[in-house]
């Protein structure tokens, strides 16, 4: 049996929790790694640790992914660095305050852009690259939040529905592209930095290890839609069942 | 925005004692100087790794917690010097995954995987194998400190104000440890060679443990309901065969407190004799993974709910050698005596080899190590009354495993207990050392 051929890895938000973890799961199998996230000194802690765990090249690069107006010569120019891109996994986001969103236009605009209109743009992107190549896989990390909205966290919803229906048809194109292929990804709650202020001692919560597993996993196999842990595709079922007139009297 | 923003229950391995309060989750090093300058951290905050201290020695109820294990990366590893240089939460269990399959591993494992590397200096632990290689803290080259009045710094074995002596084994009391920088040792094989044999008297196990001083390892389970039997176990690397990290199973799981009666005189005698006859069956040496000899109870996930909701007690006491074979058969005595038992006592030695903390444990001698399901007063009478034979034989207890000592015989135990005062951190405090400090 040969070894399949060593992965090339782009991660997009790679200071998230959920990504880092990706990121080790990547390394430990000798893949090329570049990282991508606002602060440079984290990052270049972050791959001293990637290559320590053995991942074959670790290129750190600082960027505001929210604001870059090029992303297809990013991906060509970090495809060089590391002898090219098999796997864009887009990681970043940002929970924000649903309160504030509802009478801060700038909050609501910010939230909106970075979850929806920034990664919508990095997928497009890498979508015409893997087309061409006719081979790599693209993770998005949505949310169950973009599933039904709820008056909780609606806003951040609706930019990880959008996002949603983006890679659903994403998926459909590549589908006719040789081996290429999109996936999303629909974390439940998971317990990290971003849901740092909430209550996390009930059983649904899950750790960023379990989260990065599947996503690894979905990296090489498996269908466009992958709700993480799995148990999550039965409850937002039921979510999404559940008539207006008792959703309503809800506190989700 | 303060990092303190969440409420969170922390507890400690004997579930005896927990914490509920502001628990602050660092992810980078530059999140640790911000620790200490948060508007709105408690007067005094402590570290805290993954809770498998037994007591209150890594509990800080009134003040604030610190969560290590989001800082679990490696800073350097070097395969060629044999030098790990890692984030303080990076656990045992983390770092020998990555270590074994280049052939390198820790030079002291305590008995579980899941402690971090900050837990392991805080506590100076120690193995199976004190008498070759000493304790964890006489492998750690450098630490990273950050201190609420001297911010970040690196201490080493020569520093001159003796904050290193401080930092291994002080409890996490010298400052929030970052990072750990510690030397390795290289095996041709993960697996080891171990053996197993039966004794029927104290002396035995003397005899054997002087008999097999060349083993890497070496350590003897004993019957606490019949003084004098036991199982001695040693073993040795294997010179060759594969380096495999643990598997990464999932390990069983207690799902829920037993009901602590289950455990009672009865059950104790029969648990030991059966442990005893299954271990007597077995003749000659085996092979076998380190993670089975080194870390047997890691095999059941949250063990210490056998134990009941009330918890346990650990009791861990080392005693010189001289008197030391007297002391512990009386300790024995008054055990069986009082009805109590435990299910896993262990003996091991210590060597003469220097201790590298102000407060280490390990000095030369033997040491005990026992666990009562927690019955309230009459544990702690029981355990009072062992206080008394270990003092009076020069002994002292092992601070990570207590949480009920008196102040008196604590500080009667580490005359240097002022000196690790004088180098503690003035922001960082533990329930453990508010009480054995007391006047």
């Amino acid at each position: 049996m040969t070894a399949p051929p060593a992965r090339r890895v782009v991660i997009l938000g790679a200071q998230s929790a959920i990504a880092e973890a990706c990121a080790r799961r990547f390394a430990a199998e000798s893949a090329s790694l570049v990282i991508v996230g606002r602060d440079l000194g984290r990052l270049n802690e972050i791959a001293n640790d990637l290559a320590a765990r053995g991942a074959a090249q670790v290129h750190a690069a600082a960027l505001d992914l929210a604001a870059e107006q090029r992303p297809a010569e990013r991906f060509l120019e970090w495809g060089h660095r590391i002898g090219g891109v098999t796997h864009v996994l887009i990681a970043f986001g940002t929970l924000g305050d649903q309160t504030r969103m509802e009478s801060d236009v700038d909050a609501a605009r910010l939230a909106l852009e970075t979850n929806f209109t920034a990664a919508a743009l990095w997928a497009l992107a890498a979508a015409d690259l893997f087309e061409r190549q006719r081979s790599g896989v693209l993770v998005a990390i949505g949310s169950v939040a973009g599933d039904r909205g709820r008056r909780s966290n609606y806003v951040y919803g609706a930019a990880k529905a959008g996002l949603g229906v983006l890679m659903q048809g994403i998926a459909h194109r590549l589908h006719h592209a040789g081996d290429a292929r999109a996936v999303l990804i629909k974390p439940g709650l998971v317990e990290t930095p971003m849901t740092g202020h909430m209550d996390v001692s009930g059983r649904l919560w899950a750790r960023p290890e379990e989260i990065a597993a599947i996503i690894h996993r979905a990296g090489a196999k498996g269908g466009p839609v992958v709700y993480a842990p799995a148990r999550w595709r039965w409850i937002m079922l039921a979510i999404r069942a559940l008539p207006a007139f008792v959703m309503h009297h809800t506190r989700l | 925005m303060t990092a303190f923003a969440r409420t969170e229950r922390l507890g400690s391995w004997g579930r005896t004692a927990s914490f509920e309060g502001a628990v602050a989750r660092p992810r980078f090093a530059g999140d640790l100087p911000a620790v200490f300058s948060d508007p709105e951290r408690p007067t005094t905050i402590l570290a805290h790794g993954l809770g498998r201290s037994y007591g209150d020695s890594c509990l800080n109820p009134g003040g604030g917690m610190v969560s290590m294990r989001g800082l679990d990366r490696i800073l350097q590893l070097d395969p060629a010097a044999r030098v790990l240089r890692a984030q303080a939460g990076m656990t045992i269990e983390e770092a020998l995954s990555i270590l074994t399959p280049k052939g390198l591993f820790l030079p002291v494992l305590p008995g579980t995987r899941y402690v971090t590397l900050g837990g392991a200096v805080a506590n100076d632990v120690h193995g199976k194998n004190h008498t070759t290689h000493g304790s964890f803290g006489r492998w750690v080259r450098r630490i990273g400190l950050v201190r609420s009045d001297r911010g970040a710094m690196q201490v080493s074995p020569d520093d001159p104000d003796g904050l290193f002596a401080a930092t291994v084994g002080g409890m996490g009391l010298t400052g929030l440890i970052a990072w750990v920088e510690i030397a390795l040792t290289q095996v041709q094989s993960t697996d080891l060679i171990v053996e197993d044999v039966a004794f029927d008297t104290f002396d035995e196990y003397y005899e054997l443990m002087v008999n097999h001083g060349d083993s890497d390892y070496r350590v003897a389970w004993i019957d606490c309901t019949r003084p004098g039997y036991g199982i001695f176990t040693h073993a040795r690397h294997a010179p060759i065969g594969e380096t495999q990290p643990h598997p990464r199973t999932k390990a069983f799981a207690v799902p829920f407190d037993m009901p602590g009666f289950l455990l009672n005189g009865a059950t104790l005698a029969l648990f030991n004799r059966a442990y005893r006859g299954l271990k007597r069956r077995r003749h000659g040496p085996r092979r076998a993974h380190y993670s089975t000899f080194h870390f047997p109870l890691d095999g059941v996930r949250d063990w210490n709910r056998l134990y009941g909701e009330r918890g346990f007690r650990q009791y861990q006491c080392v005693i010189p050698d001289a008197g030391g074979r007297e002391a512990i058969w009386e300790m024995l005595r008054v055990i069986s005596k009082a009805g109590d038992g435990s299910f896993l006592a262990v003996v091991k030695q210590f060597g003469r080899l220097p201790q590298p903390g102000l407060m280490s444990f390990p000095r030369e001698g033997v040491t005990l190590a026992l666990d009562f399901r927690n019955r309230g007063q009459r544990t702690l009478d029981l355990l009072h009354t062992l206080d008394e034979i270990v003092l009076s034989a020069g002994g002292r207890l092992y601070p990570a495993k207590d949480g009920r000592v008196s102040a008196n015989h604590f500080q009667y135990m580490y005359p240097n207990w002022r000196e690790l005062e004088a180098r503690r951190d003035p922001a960082i405090q533990s329930s453990f050392w508010k009480r054995v400090t007391r006047a």
